[in-house]
Parts: C-alpha cells; sequence; structure tokens
C-alpha cells in the first residue's frame, strides 16, 4: 500500500510540476508529460515498477479518448468521412509500410522481417496526436479532419495486422525465443486486465474469449452481434439507464455510469477479439446526439486526462538510456529517417487528396511518428518469432523518440510553417462563430422563453438543465439540450463555455446564480454574462459578483401588469406606455444608486451609506408624489407638450423686432 | 358614399386643448371609420398588414393631427414608413391607393398671419406639408387642402373652437356623401369651415 502510494505520488508530482512548465514554454502537456518520464525513471527503476504493465493499464486513456471523440462525431460526420478513411488512411497505410519494408530491405533484413517493420512503423499515435491538435485548436481544421480520419483507419488495420505478423515469422529468431518470449510475454500478457490499452493486440490466447473454439462464421457472427449490440444499446438503453440513475441525484453515480459504460465496452470488444478503442468510439458516435452527451463528457474527461498523462510518462519512463547511448548514431538516424519518410508519404497524400494551405503540413507532422500500437506490435511480433529482441529494442527506442519528436515537430509547425499560410486562415474565420453558440443554463419557464426568443432569430443555442424529463420533451422538438448541473465548470466546459459568446444563466436558485457568475468573471472574463435575478437584494449580488447584465425575472412582467392594469382603468394605452417606461427608468435609477454603496459582506441594516440613500431616494419620490405628481407629469408628458400663448406671443414679437432690424438696417 | 377612414395622432391625448374635441366631433359622424393610432399603437408596434387592409377598404383618408415641429407626430410617420409599402402603395404593382384622397386636419398652435413669408414661420402652411402632399402624389392619391385650426391654444377662449368643430364634421360628411367639390378642394390654399367648396344637395 505504501508503495502504490509512493509510486502514485512520484507520478502525479512529476506531471503537476512538468506541465505547467512546458505549458508556460507552449511546449504542450504530451512533452510536460514525456519529460517527467524521463525524469522519473531511475526512481521507478530503483523502486522496482514495472513500468510495461503500468503503461498498458493508462492506455485505457487511449480508449476514453476514442469514446470522447465519438462523442463529438455525428454518425453522418463519420459517413461523410467515408473516403478518407479508405482512401487516405489506407493509402497512408499501405505506402508508408511499403517504404519502410524498402529502406529495412536495404539494410540488408529479410523481407519478411523488413514488412513486419514497416507494418509496426506505419501506425501513428493516436494519444499524443489526438491530445496535442485539441490542446492546440487545430482539431476541426481540415488538416486535423484528416488526421483523425488516419488515426481510426489505423486503429482499423491493427486488427488484421495481428492477424498477419506471426505468418512473417522467420526459423531462425525461434533459438532466440526461449529467452525473448519470456520478455515478450511480460508485455503481451503483464496488465492488469487484458483490455490492453485498448487496441486490442488481440490476445486470442487470453483467458477470456467469447469466439474462442467457435468455427469461423461463428466467430464473425459474435463479432457481429458485439458491435449490433453496442449500436442497439447505445441508442435505445442508456436513455432510460440514465433517467433511472438522474432519479437519485448523485454526481457520483453518474460518473460509475460513465465508467461502467465505457469499460463495459471495451470489456465485450476484448471479448470478441476486436479493439476496445474502435468500440468506445463506436458508442462514442452512437451517443453523440444524446442529450446526455456533455454529461458523459465531463464524467470521463477527467480519467481520461489523468491515464493519457500516465501513458505519456511511462513512454518517457521507457526510454533506454544505456542503448540509445550504445547507438546513439543508428537509432538517431532510423527516427530521422522514419520521421521524414512518414511525413513526406503524409505530404503527398495530402496533395492527392486536395488539403489546402497550412493543412498539408499539418497533417504531415501530425502523423510522421511511430505510436503506441508500435510497442504493443512489437512485442507481440518478438512473442511470435517474427523480429529478434535486438531489433525489437532498438526499435521500441526509434517508436519513444519518434513520439518525443512530435510535440517538438508541432513547436516547428506553429512558430514557422503555419505563420507561412496565415493569410489564407484568416479568410477561414467566419467558421467559428458558427461554432460560438450561446448557452443557456436552465430551460424551465424563464430559460425557456430566452431559448425560443434566440432560437427564433437564428442563433445557435445549447440548453443545459437537470429535468431529464424537460430535456426529453425539449429534444423532440429540436432543441440542443444537454443533461446536467449547469454550475458545474466541467459541464459548461463540455458544452464548449471557451467557445461561446454568452451565457444566460436562468436557473432558479439564487446562491447557484451568484457563484456560476464568480466563476465565469473568475475563468471566462471574455464570455458575456447575462443573469436572472430572483429580486433586487439578488440584483446587488450579482452585481458585486461582476455581473453588468442583470434581469430581474419577475420585474417586466409586473410592469406590464400594471400597465394592464392603468390601460383597464381607462388611461389612454400610450399614457400607460409612457408611465410604465418611466416608472423603470425611476426604478431602474435607485437600483444602479444603491448598488453602487451595496456591500455584500454588509447585512443591508448595518450598511449606513446603503440606508441614506435609500431614504434619500424615498423622500425624493415622495415629494414628487406629495406635489400632485407635477414632476411625474411634466417627465411623462415632455417631448410633445405644445408652446404656451405666452411663447407664440415672444416668438411674435422677437420676430418682428427682427423685421423691424432688417428694415431699418435696409434704409 | 364615400368610405371615409379618420386617423387620429396625438401622443398627449388628456393634454389636448383642442385634437380631442376634434376627434370626438369625427366619432359623432355616422358612417365613417375612426382609429386612434397611439391607442392602437401604444409601442409603435404597427400592424402592417391590417393598416394596408384598413387602407383598401376605404376611399378617403384623414389624418387628424397637431402640427409638431412642421409635422405630424412620430407615429403618423412611422405608419407612413411601415405601411405605404412599395408594390402596396408605390413602385411595381403598387396600385393599391390610386383614385383614393388624402386630407390633414390639424391644429397649429401660431396664429394665421405667423403662416406667411412675413409672418415669424416665414412660410405658408402648405409649404410645410408638401412631403405629405408629394407622399399622397406618390401613391396616386389625390391631396386635398388641409382643414387647418390656427392659435390653437387660444381658439376655445376666442370662440373659434365650436365652428371650427361644426365645420369639420361637415366636411367629412361631405366626404362620406360625395357632396365636397374635390377638384376645388384640391386648388384650394387651405379649407375653412366659413368657405367650403360644397356641390349642391340633389
Amino acid at each position: 500500500m505504501d508503495q502504490f502510494l509512493l509510486i502514485a505520488f512520484l507520478f502525479l508530482i512529476a506531471g503537476v510540476v512538468a506541465v505547467p512548465i512546458a505549458s508556460k514554454f507552449k511546449l504542450g502537456s504530451v512533452l510536460g508529460y514525456l519529460i517527467a518520464g524521463m525524469v522519473l525513471a531511475p526512481a521507478l527503476a530503483a523502486l522496482n515498477v514495472d513500468v510495461v504493465s503500468l503503461q498498458h493499464f493508462a492506455e485505457f486513456g487511449v480508449v476514453m479518448m476514442l469514446f470522447l471523440v465519438g462523442l463529438e462525431l455525428e454518425p453522418k460526420l463519420l459517413w461523410q468521412m467515408r473516403s478518407r478513411l479508405i482512401g487516405l488512411g489506407g493509402l497512408q497505410v499501405v505506402l508508408s509500410s511499403g517504404l519502410a519494408m524498402a529502406a529495412g530491405m536495404a539494410f540488408g533484413l529479410a523481407w519478411q522481417t523488413a514488412l513486419a517493420v514497416g507494418l509496426i512503423l506505419s501506425l501513428s499515435s493516436t494519444a499524443i496526436v489526438l491530445q496535442t491538435l485539441n490542446e492546440r485548436g487545430l482539431m476541426k481544421t481540415d488538416g486535423g479532419q484528416s488526421s483523425f480520419a488516419v488515426l481510426l483507419t489505423q486503429d482499423i488495420a491493427v486488427i488484421p495486422m495481428l492477424a498477419f505478423l506471426p505468418l512473417l515469422a522467420l526459423p531462425e529468431f525461434a533459438s532466440l525465443a526461449g529467452d525473448a518470449g519470456a520478455h515478450g510475454a511480460e508485455a503481451a500478457h503483464g496488465a492488469p486486465v487484458h483490455a490492453d490499452g485498448g487496441h486490442g493486440d488481440g490476445d486470442h490466447g487470453g483467458a477470456l474469449s467469447l469466439t474462442a473454439g467457435l468455427p469461423p462464421w461463428g466467430q464473425a457472427l459474435v463479432t457481429l452481434g458485439a458491435i449490433a449490440s453496442v449500436i442497439v444499446g447505445g441508442s435505445f438503453l442508456t436513455r432510460p439507464i440514465f433517467r433511472f440513475i438522474s432519479m437519485a441525484n448523485l454526481r457520483e453515480l453518474f460518473t460509475a455510469a460513465a465508467l461502467m459504460l465505457v469499460i463495459g465496452i471495451a470489456l465485450l470488444m476484448t471479448l470478441v477479439g476486436l479493439s476496445p478503442a474502435l468500440g468506445t468510439f463506436l458508442a462514442g458516435v452512437v451517443l453523440a446526439n444524446s442529450e446526455y452527451r456533455h454529461e458523459l463528457e465531463s464524467d470521463i474527461d477527467p480519467f481520461k486526462g489523468l491515464l493519457l498523462g500516465l501513458f505519456f510518462m511511462t513512454v518517457g519512463a521507457l526510454i533506454d538510456f544505456d542503448l540509445l547511448g550504445a547507438q546513439l548514431l543508428p537509432i538517431i538516424g532510423m527516427t530521422l529517417g522514419l520521421l521524414a519518410l512518414k511525413a513526406g508519404v503524409l505530404y503527398a497524400l495530402a496533395y492527392i487528396f486536395g488539403l489546402k494551405g497550412a493543412d498539408r503540413p499539418l497533417l504531415a507532422v501530425s502523423l510522421a511518428q511511430a505510436g503506441e500500437f508500435g510497442f504493443v506490435l512489437l512485442s507481440f511480433a518478438v512473442l511470435n518469432n517474427v523480429l529478434p529482441q535486438g531489433l525489437a529494442d532498438m526499435l521500441l527506442l526509434v517508436v519513444a523518440l519518434s513520439m518525443l519528436m512530435t510535440p517538438l515537430m508541432f513547436i516547428l509547425y506553429d512558430r514557422v510553417i503555419a505563420p507561412r499560410y496565415i493569410e489564407e486562415q484568416s479568410k477561414e474565420a467566419d467558421e467559428i462563430d458558427v461554432e460560438a453558440p450561446v448557452i443557456i443554463a436552465g430551460h424551465g419557464r424563464f430559460g425557456g422563453i430566452v431559448n425560443r426568443v434566440l432560437r427564433a432569430s437564428g442563433f445557435e443555442t445549447v440548453v443545459l438543465d437537470h429535468s431529464a424529463a424537460q430535456l426529453e420533451m425539449l429534444r423532440t422538438f429540436g432543441v440542443r439540450a444537454f443533461y446536467g448541473d449547469a454550475t458545474r465548470p466541467d459541464l459548461l466546459h463540455a458544452a464548449g463555455i471557451e467557445r461561446a459568446r454568452m451565457l444566460v444563466i436562468a436557473i432558479d436558485d439564487r446562491a447557484d446564480t451568484t457563484e456560476l457568475v464568480r466563476y465565469m468573471v473568475e475563468a471566462h472574463p471574455r464570455v458575456h454574462v447575462i443573469a436572472r435575478a430572483r429580486d433586487r437584494q439578488h440584483v446587488y449580488e450579482l452585481y458585486s459578483a461582476g455581473c453588468r447584465d442583470i434581469i430581474r425575472d419577475t420585474f417586466d412582467s409586473g410592469v406590464r401588469t400594471g400597465r394592464s392594469a392603468l390601460e383597464a382603468l381607462g388611461m389612454h394605452p400610450y399614457e400607460a406606455e409612457l408611465r410604465c417606461r418611466d416608472f423603470v427608468a425611476r426604478d431602474r435609477h435607485a437600483l444602479a444608486q444603491l448598488a453602487e454603496v451595496y456591500d455584500a459582506d454588509v447585512p443591508i441594516h448595518k450598511n449606513q451609506a446603503y440606508v441614506d440613500r435609500a431614504k434619500a431616494l424615498n423622500a425624493e419620490s415622495e415629494a414628487e408624489m406629495r406635489g400632485e405628481l407635477r414632476g411625474y407629469n411634466s417627465r411623462t408628458a415632455r417631448g410633445w407638450a405644445p408652446p404656451s400663448s405666452a411663447d407664440v406671443e415672444t416668438e411674435k414679437a422677437a420676430d418682428a423686432a427682427d423685421r423691424d432690424a432688417e428694415r431699418a438696417a435696409g434704409a | 358614399m364615400a368610405r371615409v377612414l379618420v386617423y387620429y395622432a396625438h401622443p398627449g391625448d388628456r393634454f389636448s386643448h383642442v385634437n380631442a374635441a376634434l376627434f370626438q366631433a369625427a366619432r359623432d359622424v355616422d358612417g365613417i371609420a375612426t382609429l386612434d393610432l397611439y391607442r392602437a399603437y401604444p409601442r409603435f408596434n404597427i400592424d402592417i398588414d391590417a393598416e394596408q387592409q384598413r387602407l383598401r377598404d376605404h376611399d378617403v383618408i384623414v389624418f387628424q393631427h397637431p402640427l409638431f415641429w412642421y409635422s405630424t407626430p412620430a407615429l403618423i410617420k412611422e405608419w407612413i414608413d411601415l405601411v405605404l409599402e412599395h408594390g402596396f402603395a408605390y413602385g411595381t404593382g403598387g396600385e393599391a391607393l390610386h383614385g383614393k384622397s388624402l386630407l390633414q386636419v390639424l391644429s397649429a398652435a401660431g396664429p394665421e398671419d405667423a403662416y406667411s413669408p412675413e409672418g415669424y414661420q416665414h412660410f405658408e402652411l402648405r409649404r410645410f406639408l408638401t412631403p405629405m402632399e408629394q407622399t399622397a402624389r406618390l401613391c396616386g392619391m389625390r391631396y386635398l387642402a388641409p382643414y387647418p385650426l390656427y392659435g390653437a391654444l387660444q381658439a376655445r377662449d376666442d370662440g373659434r373652437l365650436n365652428p371650427h368643430l361644426a365645420g369639420y364634421r361637415t366636411v367629412l360628411e361631405a366626404l362620406r356623401d360625395d357632396r365636397l367639390d374635390l377638384d376645388a378642394a384640391t386648388h384650394a390654399e387651405i379649407l375653412s369651415a366659413d368657405a367650403l367648396p360644397l356641390t349642391p344637395r340633389l
């Protein structure tokens, strides 16, 4: 237990220290984690930590990440990507493998070995690429989307590769298998859950399998059934389940349910020999239209972040500096060669597939590295006598180094490559506005009206509410509504508060409203906040919390009711309108006057300045009332009053004097 | 029988010296329609379709209002801006108002002699009303000479209000009964209660 706490503490402190420093220098969190891992390596070795097993465990972060990516991707969008998935992704794998194989043969490897190396190195790192693209806001660009398509294809390609690799075995490596196999077995089987990081190394011989012992058609049937159950279950079962859970009104139950969902699907996929990452991705896509999407996102996101961080640190920790020192030049050369080869292939494909401007180098830079698939496949290959242990160890370093290089290449892209395309990018800036919705927190009798007004004028809105029944009704009307407590920063984040132009706080609870305003002013000062106030006192609270657009929720309807009453009492409707306008203006004046002296920390009756000003304002309005409403009337009557008879006489006299003067001057 | 519609516009109905009385006189005339614009649209939320239909349903349109800054109260301007749409009142296909007549009945604080090159208002009343006259012309309407009450603030004390009210009633009834000589009314400088161009009763 002590050991566990110590290791956890070491990883946490390394991440907490390294990542902010890396971010400060704009290096990105991935590089921060990698460096933290390298620094940790000696300590981990001293504590006898099985870093490889830890890495397999941490790879579950990739599964979660693909689930989150799926949540962002509606089925329609996935369908639109199909040509890129097959064409761009497929060609990338084939061409990169082929060229790497040729290079390997040029260095004297047998064609089987060279092909295995090519296949292993053709895959890129989903974890690093998606994390970095998201962090830099490049995910929505054409280059980012293409990168994602290629990664998805690679994810699928792993499955046939696992089937194909054993066929490339060479008998001369079998003699080495005695000791090498032990190492490989440890790598492949040592993981606590053999979901195995998700990339599904398809350990068909593992303890649990639903397809073992079935004929091929039976295996296919079970596999298809598993996929179908993910789609059907995701579409029809999640909603009642989540509604059931929401009745308990406990935050952590949602988190548990979300984890249950992701882990369950990963497990199912592993049992039928499919990639868990692909399975959860599919589940994410199915749930992309669900009102629980943002809730799921905000629940899973922290786990994903922590696990990926751990994964990156293990990659850093696994860099074998002794071997690197011994074979420095060949390994550096292979790494750079690999990056150049893959980047070249990607750039050419980007050109062929019509990517424009900065998106071409972006694609090339993003996917040039080898990925975490590589770790899995390398140990698998050694186990199956496809690669000799020595070569695999070197390649392991090449993969790790190429991953380490990726953040650096992104920095190169940011500082050197992208600026050249800035003019072309600025033309596309309009699209960002579509991604800048108005978020409405609370969709009851108040927020619902706000939503209708905005949508009637064509604005994109995202509605957050914690009434499941209300949401389902809304969604049947096509409103983008999501379940969750809008006062939680992570849910706001999932709903896109960073991109939002505005947050309308229309929730019932006054303390929550104030708290949310305070958070927004602190964390997102750029976002315009309109807050619903319960009463005058609440207005002062919100004002002192920093909100400058405050609407009292019943004030306007009260004034309208007063106006209707005046009209029904026989007042001319236009006069009633003017009187109400005047009332509103006076009330707002008093409100602003008192807001200035309001102090949230001092109760009103103890706030002398407030009491004094309130008394003065009262005296003012009472004086006007006593004066037979004359002041009130004159204010109301302003703007239309005709001149008095005396004015007319004065004007006539002045004009006559002018004419006399003119005549005198002319004479 | 002509269908007559009186639009009344006064943002301070309660404080009116003569216009409220004038509008009451109009409402007492049988067989014509009246509308208090500020009552119908206190928030300037003019119902364009309803107003256009109202115009289609009448032959003579009367605007009764005080002269504010040599023009109409703001709501009449808003009404004109919104209701007299292209394709309805003017322009291609805008023939809904062709052949109708438009009359302004207004009150002015200044005395009659102020509205002359020698008076302190420096221009004749008709000069101030030319925008409305041209508006009517562009819409294919006949613009009748206005029926003004000068020195409106003292009119009641001077005993001029009652004859003016009677004249207003006569004008509206004559328009209703096709007894106002429209050609004469078009060419007159102004209409006044003691010299209305009426055709003899048949």
